[in-house]
């Protein structure tokens, strides 16, 4: 009787164990690199009505976060500001500016700007600003040095793992309470020391269990 | 030279034959490669279509179950546990059979396994299948299933390894594969003969392919029992790891009733009880259908029986012990979790398992109706909607009757509950009428090993003999 399969099949059922087995962990490794937030979402820049500029405002006029975003300190929600905030300045200077018409329109029309949200964790994750910022991590550990950006992105990638990575070891970011508006702060070389200290003050405990955001 | 004395007395202590009907190396041969190579029979295909009609049941129970929710099983407050998990036990259960008769009866040479290990090592396969469905459709939220493994993710999830919910995971993926290679490596000197007998080319490179290029050479033979040895080994272990895990889903918990040290022994011999009495089911219809009295002689029921029997009276044991246990710790909520389940809510079904479980199969102590076969076809039913009960009573009774009584309730079932019940019967004879009609339901290579004409000194000895006996005449 002939021969059912030729010779080079003698070593086709190891070829195919073999590239299986690297087939599965190129899945799992394309699905843990490609389909993190780092990858999909990080960087995302959509064009707000109003071109306004966090780099001009914060950067070169030095205004502080807490000038629109009222929230940031007392609530979960940082808040963005109403018309009216802009108005506080706008109403007397660059009154005839162009970029500004979207502005001026919604003052005269009682409708708000609709600016774009860029960061947003998910609704069953529990997020409080007041509960962050009150203890000392800066508005940058999130949200990058806005006082270098043109149109605000998305900086970090707002994963669970990215929440944990801080909540297991929150030394490296935490600074003195009055400076946590401050942008491009480099941390000091006895970081570890002068967090431990911030901890033990502030009693900080950041939650690791589930309940802790999804509550 | 005295040589009949001694042949005498082996004869008196020797055995019935394990294959009977004075069947040949060949008769075996065509006998178990005929019913695959044959026609399919019309009795196959209605029993298929109904199969198959209970598969769609199964599918679709479980795609209305993923649209909705678990909302459509009966499960309320205090039960958060129903049918999913007693028909995941319940599966898993039956699946012991096939690793204790390839496994642990092969360690101990006991040489009637062989005509049965191979219909019983499906028959395990196909019902881890089933029982693996319940646990991943009871979590609700099936899409997010793969939580339970170790891969690398962005939400740094991991999975809990204190948790026994995580270990039946490993047992019973451990144990899937292990039973489908050992079932796998015992089929390939068979595959090989199909291949050898397959006219149309096509059932040539099928089989060919399956066969893994066996020979049966002698070194090849060395090897591959050498590896079936070893096989062996690995699977031991897991026919008494498997079910333990599994009860400590119950046992590590701190409900009354469930958290009890007896647990892991006693499911075990449920286990192998439950397992027994589907193998039991399954041969008595098929060694009649296929007409395969020969092969599966009563000898070999008979001893199926006498396991049955041992491992129902261990369950029993447990039941008693149970009670004894319970009035013994004084402890009154263990007390009460008892006397409850004896005799409150869901008595009935209490009294229907030890009814199946321990009462009928002490009539196996009777010779009689160890070998008869309706009676033993009763009993092995018995057995199976015992074993159901068993864990219906040990999920749903300590449930129902939590540490708050005021959140006390009784379970029912849903309509969907008992569709995918159902439908996972469906599933489990679907695929084991594929087995039976597409590959050797009894090892033909095995079976031949157990035949006088295997042993390399057959018809040596009488001729031996003649010539002694010619010689001191």
């Amino acid at each position: 009787m002939a021969q059912i399969f030729p010779e080079w099949t003698n070593t086709l059922p190891g070829k195919i164990i073999l590239s299986g087995g690297i087939l599965v962990i190129l899945v799992i490794a394309g699905i843990w690199y490609y389909w993190s937030p780092w990858y999909t979402d990080v960087g995302y820049q959509p064009v707000q009505p109003v071109p306004y500029s966090h780099k001009f405002h914060v950067g070169e006029l030095g205004m502080d976060c807490r000038y629109c975003h009222t929230g940031v300190e007392v609530s979960p929600v940082a808040m963005v500001p109403p018309t009216q905030t802009c108005m506080n300045c706008h109403a007397m200077i660059k009154t005839e500016s162009e970029q500004l018409a979207p502005i001026r329109a919604s003052w005269e029309s009682g409708q708000p700007v609709r600016w774009v949200r860029i960061n947003k964790v998910p609704d069953y994750a529990y997020f409080d600003h007041s509960a962050h910022v009150s203890v000392g991590v800066g508005c940058e550990s999130c949200h990058g040095n806005i006082a270098d950006m043109e149109v605000v992105h998305l900086d970090q990638p707002l994963s669970m793992a990215w929440c944990l990575d801080c909540h297991r070891n929150p030394d490296p970011h935490l600074r003195p309470v009055e400076d946590v508006t401050v942008m491009g702060w480099v941390a000091p070389e006895d970081q570890a020391e002068r967090a431990a200290a911030i901890r033990e003050a502030l009693d900080i405990n950041p939650p690791e269990t589930c309940s802790g955001c999804h509550r | 030279m005295n040589t009949s004395k001694p042949t005498t007395a082996s004869t008196v202590l020797e055995d019935a034959p394990l294959v009977q009907g004075g069947l040949t190396f060949r008769g075996i041969t065509e006998k178990i490669s005929g019913i695959v190579e044959g026609r399919t029979p019309s009795l196959w295909w209605l029993l298929f279509g109904m199969a198959l009609s209970g598969t769609l049941i199964l599918v679709g129970s479980i795609g209305w179950l993923v649209y909705e929710g678990t909302g459509v099983w009966g499960l309320n407050n205090p039960v958060g546990w129903g049918w999913a998990i007693v028909n995941f036990v319940f599966w898993v259960g039956i699946g012991h059979a096939g690793t204790l008769i390839s496994a642990i009866l092969f360690l101990l040479r006991q040489r009637w396994r062989t005509a049965i290990n191979r219909f019983a090592e499906a028959m395990t396969i196909v019902a881890v299948i089933c029982a693996g469905i319940f646990p991943a459709i009871h979590v609700g939220r099936i899409w997010i299933a793969y939580y339970m493994f170790p891969v690398p993710n962005q939400m740094d999830m991991w999975p809990n390894f204190r948790s026994p919910l995580l270990w039946d995971v490993f047992a019973v993926g451990t144990y899937f594969t292990v039973s489908f290679l050992f079932w796998y490596v015992g089929l390939v000197p068979d595959l090989a003969t199909f291949r050898d007998r397959a006219k149309k080319r096509i059932k040539r490179i099928v089989f060919g392919a399956l066969s893994l290029g066996w020979r049966g050479g002698n070194r090849q033979w060395k090897h591959y029992e050498l590896a079936y040895l070893m096989l062996a080994g690995l699977a031991t272990p897991l026919v008494l790891s498997v079910h333990s895990v599994v009860s400590t889903d119950f046992a590590t918990s701190l409900i009354p009733g469930w958290h009890t040290t007896i647990f892991p022994p006693y499911f075990v011999a449920g286990a192998i009880f439950s397992g027994f009495g589907m193998v039991l089911t399954l041969a008595i219809i098929a060694r009649r259908v296929f007409r395969l009295e020969n092969l599966i002689t009563v000898d070999h029921l008979e001893k199926m029986n006498k396991i049955i029997l041992v491992t129902g009276s261990m369950v029993g044991y447990a039941y008693i012990m149970e009670f004894f246990i319970a009035w013994y710790s004084g402890n009154i909520y263990e007390v009460f979790a008892f006397i409850n389940r004896g005799f409150g809510n869901y008595a009935w079904a209490y009294w229907i398992m030890f009814l199946c479980n321990v009462i009928t199969p002490q009539l196996f102590w009777f010779k009689k109706i160890r070998r008869s076969i309706p009676v033993m076809f009763i009993l092995s039913i018995f057995v199976n909607i015992g074993m159901w009960f068993e864990r219906f009573v040990i999920t749903v009774t300590s449930l129902s009757r939590d540490f708050l009584p005021s959140s006390w309730d009784y379970y029912s079932p849903t309509t969907w509950d008992v569709l995918t019940f159902v439908g996972s019967f469906g599933l489990f004879f679907t695929l084991f009428l594929l087995f039976l009609r597409f590959l050797p339901m009894i090892s033909m290579s095995e079976v031949k090993g157990v035949m006088p004409e295997a042993d390399p000194h057959h018809g040596h000895a009488e001729g031996l003999q003649d010539k002694l006996e010619g010689e001191s005449a």
